[in-house]
């Protein structure tokens, strides 16, 4: 079987979140760009799958849909063990125009990892798209993947609980925090090797995006907190409950 | 055309969320000039369903098949966009909780719709339709128009509230049409959590970071939770450490929540974590360093020990509820 990994590329995590003078784009300058950070435990998972079950797991690929700048980043997953790369050249607009432009590379794929959302707008979108484009089951919330006999055992959260599932591929998981437990870090053999290694450009498709973001905005400062002295419980208990009125 | 919205059940109970999914579907459907129907998929009984009526919901569409337990994202999804169809539904609005999340993207792709994920609170606009939603994981606000004709929406817990009504709900029975086949997810074995407040329902969250030290020293948290309805959270270092389970863990890799107070104890607040918790209305911090960045995004504040504190508080609350 082979894997995909859908990479997303997004500002690091600890990026102070700045927007144009007119707040209607992101500013990009200065800002370090990663593998989206789900991405990253998901490719970690399927690292350790192909590991496990070799014979059964052929190889590891990763697609990205972006222009040229965001190759650093598919050269990332390539350097932590991934074995050839595609980058779908188009503009990442919106959830729908993504997945539109991975379902032209995906159905060669048995089984497809989406990290849950990105870390940029939160869209929580792409994965399931995905699944409907390529008319495949889906499973949400995924914490855990393995292979049993000839089926996936696969662990998922439900509002409630969770679950042990049986399933088949093709298949396509959108996976979550658990799956994996610490994203994987490319050794200098890993980066020396990820330079002699396939990464495809495709030409993206005109897809009409379905939704755009008009303008941001940032929170607005909060106010100072109000300290309270370690041994006034009491007091803390009754301003939450006469003064913020949560209690 | 109509609002249609998706009311989850587990194990034939509504869920917390539903209800304020029918508030916000009411009011949507009074801004838009358009009737809102529900939808509920699964074996729910007759007098369960009728609680929506205290909300404004009026019709209800249930289809009882039992097979829907299995929470088969594609099956599900495909019975939404049926009853969307016949209903002539424009809007599909659902919880953003884990099964909406699973289902809203499918549906989205079936119906040609924009999607809309973790909305907060009410549309900005209807003509254009814009919704405002968190990005950057809780650094930010976006505005986001959905153009197209058909959208389908995922409403952010406790970002709308409740809002009473007293409408009498009439309950049609409905058919999706599905057949054994279109269910294909094999659910082996269901772990539930039971007596305990769900994180995304919780109006009241108790969290513990690293300065808990270890999880035995967890049971001041866990009581405290219990005298408050809370539910229980961590911060990263302690879901990784294995300390408190993944469900747990709250913050940019884990979940993001938006309960009305947030206690966070030993947890130093690190930008990853205050974009998950950010949403809170009022923030409590107990930390023994002064400088904890947990002290800039919180409304009250603490400095000391929490072992020292905790007890306190719990017999303050104690008293509270005396």
């Amino acid at each position: 079987m082979k894997i995909l990994v859908l990479i997303g590329n997004v500002p690091d995590t600890t990026t102070k979140i700045k927007f144009n003078a007119d707040k209607t784009a992101f500013d990009a300058a200065g800002v370090q760009w990663i593998i989206n950070p789900w991405d990253e435990l998901a490719l970690t998972r399927a690292l350790e799958l192909k590991e496990q079950h070799t014979g059964k797991i052929e190889s590891v690929a990763v697609a990205n849909v972006g222009k040229v700048g965001t190759e650093a980043t598919l050269r990332k997953a390539l350097a932590v063990g991934a074995n050839e790369a595609i980058r779908i050249d188009a503009e990442p607009v919106d959830d729908y125009t993504v997945a539109s432009q991975l379902a032209m590379v995906a159905a060669d794929y048995d089984i497809i990892l989406a990290g849950t959302e990105s870390a940029d707008y939160n869209g929580s979108a792409v994965g399931g798209m995905l699944a409907e484009l390529l008319d495949r089951k889906s499973v949400s919330a995924v914490s855990g993947i393995d292979i049993d006999g000839d089926k996936l055992k696969i662990t998922r959260e439900i509002d409630g609980g969770s679950q042990t599932l049986k399933m088949d591929a093709p298949i396509v998981f959108i996976v979550q925090k658990g799956i994996a437990k610490e994203p994987r870090i490319a050794g200098m053999r890993g980066i020396m090797e990820a330079r002699k290694k396939p990464l495809h450009v495709v030409e993206g498709a005109a897809v009409e995006p379905l939704t755009h973001f008009d303008k941001f905005e940032l929170p607005a400062p909060k106010a100072a907190c109000i300290k309270i002295a370690e041994d006034q419980a009491g007091e803390l208990i009754k301003r939450l409950r006469e003064e913020a009125k949560v209690l | 055309m109509s609002v249609l919205v998706y009311i989850e059940n587990w194990d034939g109970k509504l869920k917390k969320i539903s209800f304020e999914l029918a508030s916000y579907a009411v009011k949507l459907g009074e801004e838009m000039s358009q009737p809102v129907v529900a939808l509920s998929l699964g074996n729910v009984e007759e007098s369960e369903l009728k609680k929506l009526g205290a909300y404004g919901i009026t019709k209800i569409l249930s289809d009882a098949n039992d097979a829907y337990a299995t929470l088969d994202n594609r099956a599900i999804a495909k019975a939404v966009a049926v009853a969307a169809e016949k209903q002539g539904a424009t809007l599909v609005l659902m919880a953003n909780n884990n099964l909406g999340k699973a289902i809203a993207p499918r549906l989205a792709v079936r119906m040609k719709a924009g999607l809309g994920t973790a909305v907060l609170g009410l549309p900005i606009s209807i003509t254009p339709f814009v919704i405002k939603k968190s990005v950057f994981t809780g650094k930010s606000y976006g505005f986001l128009n959905i153009k197209s004709t058909n959208k389908v929406l995922t409403l952010s817990s406790n970002s709308f509230g409740l809002v009473e009504k007293n409408a009498d709900a009439t309950i049609e029975s409905f058919n999706a049409d599905l057949t054994a086949a279109d269910f294909e997810t094999v659910v082996e074995n269901t772990n539930k959590i039971t007596g305990k407040v769900l994180l995304q329902d919780a109006e009241i969250v108790v969290s513990g970071g690293r300065g808990m030290k270890g999880p035995e020293n967890w049971a001041p948290l866990e009581e405290m939770a219990e005298l408050l309805g809370a539910g229980l959270a961590c911060s990263r270092p302690v879901s990784d450490e294995g300390w408190r389970s993944h469900s747990e863990h709250v913050g940019q890799t884990g979940k993001i929540i938006a309960p009305n107070l947030y206690f966070a104890f030993g947890i130093s607040g690190a930008i990853q974590h205050l974009g998950g918790v950010s949403g809170s209305k009022v923030i409590v911090a107990v930390n023994k360093d002064p400088d904890a960045p947990i002290f800039e995004a919180a409304d009250y504040g603490i400095v000391g020990d929490v072992f020292k504190v905790l007890p306190q508080l719990i017999e303050a609350i104690k008293e509270m509820k005396a």
